[in-house]
């Protein structure tokens, strides 16, 4: 048998039990998560349930953050002590309790997950680690080949997101793990048992119950599979006269092949929020003239162009954190229902840099060309400012900052960017006569221009670093393959080690 | 206050002859202890014994109402030399810590105990942390037993063995006039089970008797001659009567058939982990019945040489089973078999490995190898060609990460480090020695800083030897609180001052053992009922001579952490450069601080909760926040927007508010995408009238900003 139950089936599935009633059952958990709780529900689960048990764990500094294991093994009670191990065997599983996608993974690469024998009881959120979360691109492990890898290891699997069920209830991940266990079937006891050793637990049970019951009756839902949620319906509201401006401008979206619509439509929306209708037309020039080249680069154009127009600038972040509805999502990120005081710290800390971007182009370019101006500009601003935009002052200095929105054209910040834009636009250009696959993969490395001050910095020297590149690769038959393999190396730390290696080897096969 | 109490748990020890006691091994010990009539108890804390120091703090009222003395020794030499009052006094004393580790610093103290000998039954009860979820050099204590002539106990894993262990210790101890080690291994410490309870037992005399009745005999004193005569008297005297002792209460086990064509010989420890393989070999049952002859070294040493001899007797082999290298207990079997000119051949480290633990498939393979070679006939056809189905796992191996250990949510070691790193991007790498303690985890990433650990308070130390005043960069060492009051003050500073070295001393005070659990030291804040607290570090160090010292009492200030070391490493002063860095340890301030807030919430008093956050639109997703925290509660997340490629930093509902993030994004000028989110619980009249005033503002200017555009907004429904 390999059979798996991500939610929907109610199984009784003791079959695999050894004849004399001895279970083994480990649990893999990331530190802080309670699985020294759960283990010791199971624990009194056993005892209660007429069985002799012995639990251990090991908890060393591994307590702190990092995976940590505890291990019970069971027998039907008798006159004599059973001989228990002390620790998990390879291959000699019956139930297998991971808090997390990644243990489980790492359950079935320690052998402790077999199709002969093993039950698996899986918790399918991520907890990231360290090593993922770091990486300046995306990092994140791939969730779906370890699903399909745990399903494939067990003999029985119990896997869906335990995680949110707790959260739901009020509830740790233990709890509902424990549902997820009685769901199981794998140990011969009745739910009434489970209910009752939370129940004597003493600490939340009803939020415990609750989560337990969750787990044990978890049924998926249709959106549960795509975590992310998509938006199905796009709204425009604002004065009239805007409005019909704005589907005017739209209309020009429906000239393009129907493919790159969408792309184009959201790309034109957020140059329009960015700065204004004559931004966004600007944008739709830009766009048009790829329009012709196929969907991938129309498509590639779209999305790019408008992350190199709308680039981050003081106006930009002032304009983000003084709207309405960033206070919205803050009182929902942070559970502060609407009618509780929040108070807001900004933490912000603008360099000279920042300020003569946002100063007239020939003003900020003379401070710039004078050194000791420009280092008397930093010495006065170049310092970390709490700004509380829950008050009326911090709110004030944001929203006259962001009110220089229309100027915005002619700030000196604007006139790097603009020069960055003809930039990319004039790599691309080049390389879409001939080979458009290679236009596409240029367009993409706008993907290394991000973050603020020294990091966005690194960013453009990093895409200059590219682009040198490739000129020196134009012509070569794997050039595409060559930026791509540039861009993912730029990606993949933050100093850039990782793009030279590349770049060195490249160059050692010209 | 330590982090686990054993508070409801102590209770137990309490209870008499006939019960059912049921709980962990170091609470099994803790009651054993009791039911032997001990007279004190001290020791230091580490795993995996350090839950046994939390529990008998906890449980001190009943240790003292038996008139028991209890003590939280400074370190393990310390705890070693306490045993001195059963030198002359008849009086039962415990000592506990981690080995290998813990023995290595205690090793003066245990020798001269040794040699001295013993009057009153002196147990040390060290917790062996080897082998997995171990955080030390993979060593032996065995050897410390062989050098010092202490016997060794390494009873069964399971409650009742333990806890008759502890008596059979005393008792030995006594009769041969020796300190007894007894090991308990990671996992047995950790055991929950349950043994038949006796009634505890005050003890005979107790240290209040002993200081009131003084006695010294120059013959236990260690000093020529009578150290000479230490030496004869270990071996002519003390030994035999040990090896009697044993012999004669059968200390040691026999299992299985009397005879047989091979036997096994397994440390006391490991017996569960053989029987496991037997029963998987198709040999033994889940409740002990095996078929094969086992005999048990309950005592590891001495080896009692009759009893080997005697097991030998007409087996064509035997299998030695014993953990870690060298197979010291191998060797000496070998040794006593040829000296007696016996037939029977010896196989241990061949079939098992040389050095690493004997975990199950290695107990498995092992035994299986042995048998299939001496004695197949034995082995059912099953176990002869086991079916195992592999799988391969090749592609799930390269995609499941690793997760090393880090620190915790909130933990004021973060922004030390985080700072460390800023200045190093500033002034280039520098030589950084680490310590033992939480802090170790910067070696790992996000941080990877340090190069050394070289022991408990040794971090300084192990910079001594860069002090060249003609180097164009000064080294950095860290060490924590625990690890100065252990042994850093003198070995670590006070060799700093007196060898003028100019490097840069941080000591990470975070007002607890932290990594042992959070057990209070001298200069812990907290106060403490039965220990002397709040002795400030920086008085040490000025008190030890160092001129230079900075006192940080809020680690969370990144620019003023990272301009403290930046001068440090600058100034022209010549000496050792101390900072000391100190803010509470987070696991142990929310445990305390929690329930406390809780209460005044409900009890309407205004109280502030804080909590970060990350502006998804104003975050770009390049992750530099991260690489410079680590933060356990700072992730990603994945937003629905086909214009971007890269997830944004998120910070989760785990976060307490402590602030590293946003100070971090400051210092190291990366982004404006952090705030504070201040939640204020029972708001104050003025709260709300400066709120109604602040929203009716805010909510004019926004209007009026949306009256000249348009607000773009996707519905999800």
């Amino acid at each position: 048998m390999n059979s798996a139950d991500r939610g929907g089936a109610d199984l009784n599935n003791t079959e695999n039990i050894a004849p004399d009633g001895f279970i083994t059952l480990a649990v893999l958990a990331v530190g802080g998560q309670g699985g020294g709780v759960l283990t010791k529900w199971i624990a009194d689960l056993a005892t209660l349930g007429g069985y002799d048990v012995q639990m251990t764990s090991v908890a060393g500094v591994a307590q702190r953050t990092g995976a940590t294991i505890y291990y019970l093994e069971m027998a039907p009670k008798t006159d004599r002590q059973p001989v228990f191990a002390l620790s998990p065997s390879p291959g000699d599983l019956d139930v297998l309790i991971a808090s997390e996608l990644m243990e489980a993974g790492r359950a079935v690469l320690r052998g402790f997950v077999t199709p002969d024998r093993t039950t698996l009881i899986a918790s399918t959120h991520r907890i990231l680690a360290i090593s993922e979360k770091s990486i300046p691109g995306d990092g994140r492990a791939e969730n779906p080949l370890v699903e399909e890898e745990i399903h494939k290891a067990a003999f029985h699997s119990v896997c869906f997101d335990m995680d949110a069920i707790a959260t739901e209830a009020g509830s740790m991940i233990s709890a509902s793990l424990f549902g997820g266990l009685a769901r199981s079937g794998s140990l011969p006891f009745d739910v009434s048992l489970y209910e009752e050793v939370i129940r004597t637990s003493g600490r939340g049970v009803e939020a415990s119950l609750v989560a337990f019951h969750g787990a044990l009756h978890y049924e998926p839902t249709a959106d549960d599979k795509s975590k992310q949620v998509k938006p199905t319906r796009r709204q425009v509201q604002g004065p009239e006269r805007l409005v019909s401006d704005w589907d005017d401008l739209r209309s020009r979206v429906d000239t393009f092949p129907s493919e790159s619509r969408e792309m184009i439509e959201l790309g034109l929306i957020k140059v329009v929020d960015y700065q204004d209708f004559d931004y966004g037309h600007e944008y739709l020039d830009y766009v048009e003239e790829f329009s012709t080249r196929g969907n991938a680069l129309v498509n590639t154009a779209a999305k790019y162009i408008a992350n190199a127009m709308c680039y981050d600038d003081l106006i930009r972040v002032a304009d983000l954190k003084t709207r309405s509805s960033r206070q919205a999502r803050l009182r929902g990120e942070q559970d502060i229902p609407d009618d509780e005081i929040v108070h807001v710290t900004e933490y912000f800390h603008p360099r000279a840099q920042e300020v003569c971007g946002t100063l007239p182009a020939w003003l900020g370019g003379w401070i710039e060309a004078h050194p000791r101006c420009f280092s008397l500009l930093d010495r006065l601003t170049n310092k970390g400012r709490r700004i509380r935009t829950d008050g009326v002052v911090g709110f004030g200095l944001l929203w006259v900052v962001a009110s220089l929105k229309p100027r915005r054209r002619k700030f000196l910040r604007h006139r790097y960017e603009s020069a960055h834009l003809k930039n990319l636009l004039d790599h691309t250009r080049k390389a879409m006569d001939s080979d458009t696959d290679l236009a596409v993969e240029i367009l993409q490395c706008q993907r290394l221009i991000k973050g603020y001050s020294d990091t966005h910095e690194r960013g453009h020297s990093k895409f200059a670093k590219v682009m040198d590149t490739i000129q020196d690769l134009s012509g070569r038959k794997d050039a595409t393959d060559c930026v791509q393999r540039l861009r993912h190396a730029a990606l993949q730390d933050e100093e850039g080690i990782a793009l030279d290696e590349t770049v060195a080897t490249m160059r050692s096969s010209f | 206050m330590a982090e686990r109490s054993f508070a409801k748990e102590v209770l137990d020890l309490k209870i008499g002859k006939g019960d059912i006691f049921r709980g962990e091994g170091i609470l099994a010990i803790t009651k054993a202890l009791l039911e032997n009539g001990v007279g004190y108890v001290a020791g230091y804390q580490g795993a995996p014994i350090s839950h046994l120091m939390d529990v008998l703090a906890d449980a001190q009222d009943i240790l003292s109402d038996m008139g028991v003395h209890f003590e939280a020794s400074a370190s393990e030499a310390t705890a070693a030399a306490t045993l001195a009052a059963s030198v002359h006094y008849p009086i039962r004393g415990a000592v506990t810590f981690k080995s290998t580790v813990g023995t290595n610093v205690a090793s003066d103290a245990l020798a001269n105990l040794a040699s001295g000998g013993v009057t009153g039954g002196a147990l040390v009860i060290v917790g062996e942390d080897y082998g997995e979820g171990s955080s030390i050099m993979q060593e032996r204590s065995h050897a410390f037993a062989m050098k010092s002539q202490i016997w060794l106990l390494d009873p069964r894993p399971n409650l009742p063995s333990i806890v008759k262990a502890v008596g059979d210790g005393f008792e030995l101890s006594e009769a041969s006039n020796s300190p007894v080690m007894l090991e308990v291994r990671i996992r047995s410490c950790h055991l929950l089970g349950e043994f038949e309870a006796k009634d505890n037992v005050r003890p005979t005399m107790t240290v209040k008797d002993a200081l009131e009745h003084p006695k010294r005999d120059i013959e236990r004193i260690v000093l020529p001659p009578a150290s000479f005569l230490h030496e004869q008297e270990k071996i002519t005297k003390r030994l035999p009567a040990a090896i009697n002792y044993i012999r004669d209460n059968k200390l040691n086990e026999h299992f299985g058939p009397s005879s047989g064509k091979v036997g096994i010989i397994c440390q006391g420890g490991l017996y569960n982990g053989v029987m496991r393989a037997l029963k998987r070999l198709g040999l033994a049952t889940l409740h002990g019945d095996c078929e094969i002859p086992l005999h048990v070294l309950n005592v590891t040493y001495p080896l009692v040489d009759d009893e080997l001899i005697a097991f030998a007797k007409s087996k064509e082999c035997l299998l030695v089973i014993e953990e870690g290298h060298p197979a010291y207990i191998e060797q000496n079997i070998r040794a006593i078999l040829h000296k007696v000119g016996a037939r029977c051949a010896v196989e241990g480290k061949g079939p098992f490995p040389e050095a690493g633990e004997l975990t199950g498939p290695v107990m498995l393979s092992g035994i299986s190898t042995f048998l299939t070679e001496m004695a197949s006939e034995l082995l059912p056809p099953v176990a002869r060609a086991p079916n195992t189905p592999m799988q391969d796992t090749t592609n799930l191996a390269k995609t499941v990460p690793a997760r090393p250990p880090s620190f915790c949510i909130g933990c004021p070691e973060r922004p030390i480090f985080a700072a460390t790193k800023l200045v190093e991007k500033e002034l280039g790498e520098h030589h950084i020695a680490s310590d033992i303690g939480c802090h170790l985890f910067s070696i790992n990433e996000p941080f990877n800083i340090g190069a050394t650990t070289m022991g408990y308070g040794l971090g300084p130390a192990s910079a001594a030897a860069f002090n060249d005043k003609t180097a164009g960069r000064r080294s950095i060492s860290f060490l924590g609180d625990g690890g100065f009051w252990h042994n850093g003050l003198t070995s670590s500073v006070g060799n700093a001052v007196f060898n003028d070295n100019d490097g840069v001393i941080v000591i990470v005070d975070n007002y607890y053992s932290a990594a042992t659990g959070g057990q209070d030291i001298l200069s812990s804040r907290a106060d403490n009922n039965s220990k002397s607290t709040k002795h400030t570090i920086k008085k040490a160090v000025e008190g030890v001579g160092v001129k230079w010292v900075r006192q940080i009492d809020h680690t969370y200030d990144v620019e003023k952490m990272r301009a403290s070391l930046k001068e440090a490493l600058q100034t022209k002063e010549t000496g050792p450069k101390v900072i000391i860095a100190s803010s509470e340890c987070m696991l142990n301030r929310q445990r305390r601080e929690k329930p406390i807030q809780k209460a005044a919430i409900a009890d309407g008093k205004r109280m502030t909760r804080t909590r970060f956050g990350v502006d998804e639109d104003v975050c770009t997703g390049d992750h530099a926040c991260i690489r410079l925290s680590g933060c356990p509660s700072l992730s990603l997340k994945t937003l629905y927007d086909p214009l971007r490629d890269d997830p944004v930093a998120s910070i989760d509902q785990n976060c307490v508010g402590c602030g590293n993030c946003g100070e971090v994004a400051d210092a190291a000028i990366l982004c404006p995408s952090f705030y504070q989110a201040d939640l204020i619980h029972n708001p104050t009249r003025w709260d709300q009238m400066f709120s109604r005033f602040r929203t009716k503002i805010i909510t004019k200017l926004q209007a009026r900003r949306d009256k000249n555009r348009l607000v773009f907004s996707e519905i999800i429904s």
